[in-house]
């Protein structure tokens, strides 16, 4: 007996309240930068056709070069830093007990700071001045200033988010972690496998998929990283701190290049597509694998 | 409705056009021949015909940009080559 798959279409129009909302919020407003990207204005809704002028002028741009060079270091940085400490810090925590609950909520705090707020306090936690951590430095005779020294920028611009984020790191491999049965645990103490062995065979393949996740998440953040930074050092000393958001809201809004912002902008929504692309692909292929391999999901 | 603040030009409203098309196109496809016919190709990874479509559209985007940047003018040479990138991804990926 065959069986005849039936195709029912009237799902369709659930999405449709969503498809409005994203035409809205998002495509109408992609038409538009696409369609400033290639016109020179001067206000007044007045357009003039320019071509590829203005994408031209970005690719060559040094400004662009440094600003897209100093986003990806940023958050090579805070990759880096993140995933290993994120990991870490959930292999310490306890799996059960009233430890867990009170290490979930400390976890949780960073993360429910707004990210104005999250720029406000260490702007004032870094102050030399009326600042803990910057009038602590001065006081054991260090000199850290991170409104002067690019360095310390960097550092002050690097610990906030490492702060502000690699809870959700925690988070998300502390939920893969407690999901691995017991049985594992108990074949490898019967196996006799030493710490290092539990964790590279047993533990890191299991919280494969989350970290995959944690990995995009965090990397999107923080390459489109802004309101933090813009409130701590406003990109500065001198441009040190300018990533790619700063960059274009300084041209979009504070020079009003609306035609060279607009094009700045399609490239890097595009550099953020391709990556977006990539990590989806991979974790797709992970999950055929699993499927394929009969491992199912986890 | 007035909408001059979205300055429409007539190139940009055909790439648009041409884009929408291209949608709607698949979207018969799928409806003549369901279920995007998924397959392993040279990228080693497994693709739908509107995986392929988004590789073309997404690999035409760098390919221009590169041409702007290292070629310069003259982006109909481009637009050459983001087709035949596209017919090599709908054939091979």
């Amino acid at each position: 007996m065959s069986i005849q798959k039936v195709q029912n279409n009237k799902a369709w129009f659930m999405v449709l309240p969503v498809l409005i909302l994203v035409a809205i919020s998002a495509i109408i407003p992609l038409m538009t930068v696409v369609n400033y990207s290639v016109q020179d204005t001067f206000g007044g809704n007045e357009f003039f056709w320019v071509g590829t002028e203005w994408f031209q002028e970005v690719l060559a741009s040094e400004r662009f070069h440094n600003a897209l060079l100093r986003t990806l270091v940023f958050s090579g940085l805070i990759l880096a830093i993140e995933i290993p400490l994120g990991i870490l810090i959930a292999l310490a925590m306890p799996k059960r007990g009233w430890g867990v609950s009170v290490c979930l909520v400390l976890m949780a705090l960073p993360l429910l700071i707004p990210w104005n707020v999250v720029g406000t306090i260490w702007q004032v936690f870094g102050r030399v001045d009326i600042g803990l951590l910057g009038h602590g430095l001065a006081s054991l005779g260090i000199d850290y200033n991170y409104t002067q020294n690019n360095l310390d920028a960097w550092l002050t611009l690097i610990l906030m988010d490492v702060w502000h984020w690699t809870s959700l790191v925690v988070l998300l491999c502390y939920s893969g972690l407690v999901s691995i049965p017991e049985v594992y645990y108990q074949a490898a103490r019967i196996d006799g496998a030493s710490r290092w062995a539990v964790f590279r065979f047993i533990q890191l393949p299991k919280i494969k998929r989350v970290l995959l996740i944690a990995v995009l998440l965090r990397f999107m953040d923080s390459f489109m990283i802004y309101t933090e930074p813009f409130v701590v050092t406003g990109g500065g000393p001198g441009n040190i701190t300018s990533f790619l958001s700063i960059d274009l809201v300084q041209m979009a809004v504070g020079q009003f290049d609306l035609g060279p912002a607009a094009a700045m902008s399609l490239i890097y929504f595009l550099i953020i597509l391709l990556i977006c692309w990539v990590f989806y692909t991979v974790m797709t292929s992970y999950d055929n694998d699993e499927q394929s391999s009969g491992g199912g999901a986890q | 409705m007035d909408l001059s603040w979205m300055a429409w030009t007539q190139p940009t409203a055909i790439f648009f056009a041409v884009i929408a098309s291209l949608l709607i196109v698949m979207s018969v496809w799928e409806y003549f021949s369901p279920g995007g016919a998924p397959r392993v190709g040279i990228l080693r990874f497994e693709t739908t015909r509107g995986d392929r479509l988004f590789v073309s559209l997404l690999g035409s985007a760098f390919i221009s940009m590169a041409w702007l940047a290292l070629v310069g003018l003259n982006l109909w040479w481009g637009l050459a080559a983001c087709v035949v990138f596209a017919v090599l991804v709908f054939l091979f990926v």
